[in-house]
């Protein structure tokens, strides 16, 4: 679902992100991504999602060359992965509802007919009771979920998440992370950056492994 | 796998949206968009009666003076004809025949200038006084000036009268003194072209103050847009409600000029109707007809959209995710 040939990321700076990383998901695979501050970890997710693009190698989603998606078509690319930001990146001035019913929107669903979509995927991460709050008026976790929602809602083939526990407590984080695992149970390829590593253990799935941009380990040794 | 690796890409190509769905946006943009002007009304206001009034100027101008026009082409010369009197006769004849003309009803007033008070203005006006003084005679003829009565003004018989003037025995010839009217004409000639010079500017000027606000606008709106773009939403989708503002913008400004330029018709309605009638006209001032209104409204309409492109295009591609 997700392969990444010799892929080489330096930033207009000069900074290698990422150098010569090989990896495959399968699809349906779920799988965690970790390693040091800096290890290139957000670089390798916003590569898949188009939001950078590689200086060297190529990525595949579905057998489909990245590198060739055009400017013009990189949002309908996006409309096939939900990303889940460490900052949530909510609409602060529209309710948890129109939050979650803006991917929809976006894909041209009118407000009628994705109005069963939203509060199915509302419901699932447990905030249907919070419909109609403001982002603000939420806890960080709450926060978290709505934005897990928003990524699920339009029924994604592939779903990111950038430190989705960055700073919740360890039952919260426990709570997402099962929420994620439901989801790769009915088909979605998963991919979760985090450094906590205690969490990440705990879940028993495959670990990737980056170093100073390097993929240093993959503990279902695919790749290296 | 089907031609997979030949069609790369292609796969994230749009969906088919239907066009409903699409309408639907539209429809949705334009409410919004209108629910975002009236939900902050007084920085919106202000923006919208400044475009007023950029709209107003102009248009309040050219309607008066197509007023003016339609004023003045009512109007008969009501000015005078100054009869010059042939060099051999003397003040005496002068004064009988400008005694017959005063009995005459087409007549309103008749006065004489005589070559020595002629020659005396000319003096004091023209500043070759000196030149005059070496002169051994006067060249100067004598001059009556008649005015025709108001009611021959009417009636459109000053014509008549200066080819009866000028058939006279004794008179060189008559001239109607049009100057005035010429002057006139020049003058609305030149308003024409000012209307036309700072309407231009004015219009740039709309387009201006709606580039601006609409670059103010993205610029509050940065973090929406970005999470909009991140998720998926094309340029066409973004730049939808932006457009739409920028047509309100232009659509309420356009309104409120219309009624501002027909409130200002209004409180010159009285003294202009007096105004004409004292000069023999029975025309009334015209307010802004509703074919210049709908004129007006699609102009500020479409100078509103342009505006919101112009800003469009040029702001909203530096907004990307990050
Ligand atoms: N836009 C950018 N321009 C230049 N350098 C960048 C940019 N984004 C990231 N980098 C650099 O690339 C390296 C990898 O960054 P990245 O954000 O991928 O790390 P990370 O593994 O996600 O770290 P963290 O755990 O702190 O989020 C860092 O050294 C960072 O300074
Ligand atoms: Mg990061």
């Amino acid at each position: 679902m997700i392969r990444f040939d010799q892929v080489s990321k330096r930033y207009d700076g000069g900074h290698q992100a990422l150098q010569t990383v090989n990896l495959a998901l399968a699809a349906g695979e779920m799988a965690f991504l970790t390693g040091h501050s800096g290890a290139g970890k957000t670089t390798l997710l916003r590569l898949i999602a188009l939001l950078e693009r590689t200086s060297q190698g190529q990525v595949l989603i579905d057998g489909h060359n990245l590198a060739r998606v055009k400017k013009r078509h990189i949002p309908y690319l996006r409309r096939q992965i939900g990303i889940i930001f460490q900052d949530h990146r909510l609409l602060a001035d529209r309710s948890v509802f129109d939050n979650v019913a803006f991917p929809l929107l976006i894909s041209g669903f009118s407000p009628r007919d994705s109005a069963g979509r939203v509060r199915a995927a509302l419901d699932k991460v447990g905030l249907l009771h919070k419909e109609n709050a403001l982002p603000i008026t939420l806890s960080g976790g709450e926060q978290q979920r709505v934005g897990i929602a928003r990524a699920v809602v339009a029924k994604p083939a592939i779903l990111l998440a950038d430190e989705p526990t960055g700073n919740l407590d360890p039952a919260l984080s426990q709570e997402i992370m099962d929420l994620f695992v439901q989801f790769n149970q009915v088909g979605v390829t998963v991919l979760i950056a985090s450094h906590d590593l205690d969490l990440i253990s705990r879940m028993g799935k495959r670990m990737l492994t980056l170093d100073k941009g390097q993929l240093v380990a993959d503990s279902a040794r695919v790749t290296q | 796998m089907r031609r997979a690796s030949k069609t790369a890409g292609a796969v994230f190509k749009p969906k088919r949206t239907s066009l409903l769905s699409w309408w639907k946006h539209h429809g949705l943009s334009a409410h919004g968009s209108a629910l975002r002007i009236i939900q902050a009304p007084l920085g919106n206001l202000m923006t919208i009666m400044v475009i007023a009034i950029a709209l107003a100027l102009p248009s309040g101008l050219q309607v008066l003076i197509s007023n003016i026009e339609g004023l003045t082409g009512g109007w008969q010369v009501s000015s005078q004809i100054s009869v010059f009197m042939r060099h051999d006769i003397d003040a005496e004849q002068t004064d009988a025949i400008a005694e017959d003309l005063r009995r005459r009803d087409d007549v309103n007033r008749v006065d004489i200038i005589t070559p020595e008070q002629a020659l005396a203005e000319f003096q004091a006006h023209s500043g070759f006084a000196e030149a005059l003084q070496t002169l051994e005679s006067n060249p100067l003829p004598s001059v009556i000036t008649v005015t025709p009565s108001a009611q021959a003004t009417r009636d459109g018989r000053v014509g008549e009268l200066q080819t009866h003037l000028a058939s006279l025995n004794g008179v060189d010839n008559a001239q109607l003194d049009r100057n005035w009217l010429d002057r006139l004409a020049v003058i609305i000639q030149l308003a024409h072209r000012s209307i036309l010079v700072i309407g231009t500017l004015l219009l740039i000027a709309v387009l201006l103050i709606v580039v601006n606000t609409i670059r103010l606008d993205i610029e509050n709106r940065r973090q929406e847009i970005e999470i909009a773009k991140l998720i998926g939403a094309t340029n066409a989708f973004v730049r939808r409600p932006f457009l739409y503002t920028g047509l309100w913008y232009g659509l309420c400004g356009a309104i409120i000029a219309v009624i501002l330029v027909n409130i200002a018709v209004a409180l010159l309605y009285g003294p202009a109707s007096t105004l004409a009638r004292l000069y023999g006209s029975s025309a009334s001032p015209d307010f802004l007809g509703p074919v210049a209104s709908l004129g007006l409204l699609l102009l500020g309409s479409i100078l509103g959209l342009i505006g919101s492109f112009i800003s469009v295009s040029r702001h909203l591609r530096a907004v990307e995710p990050s």
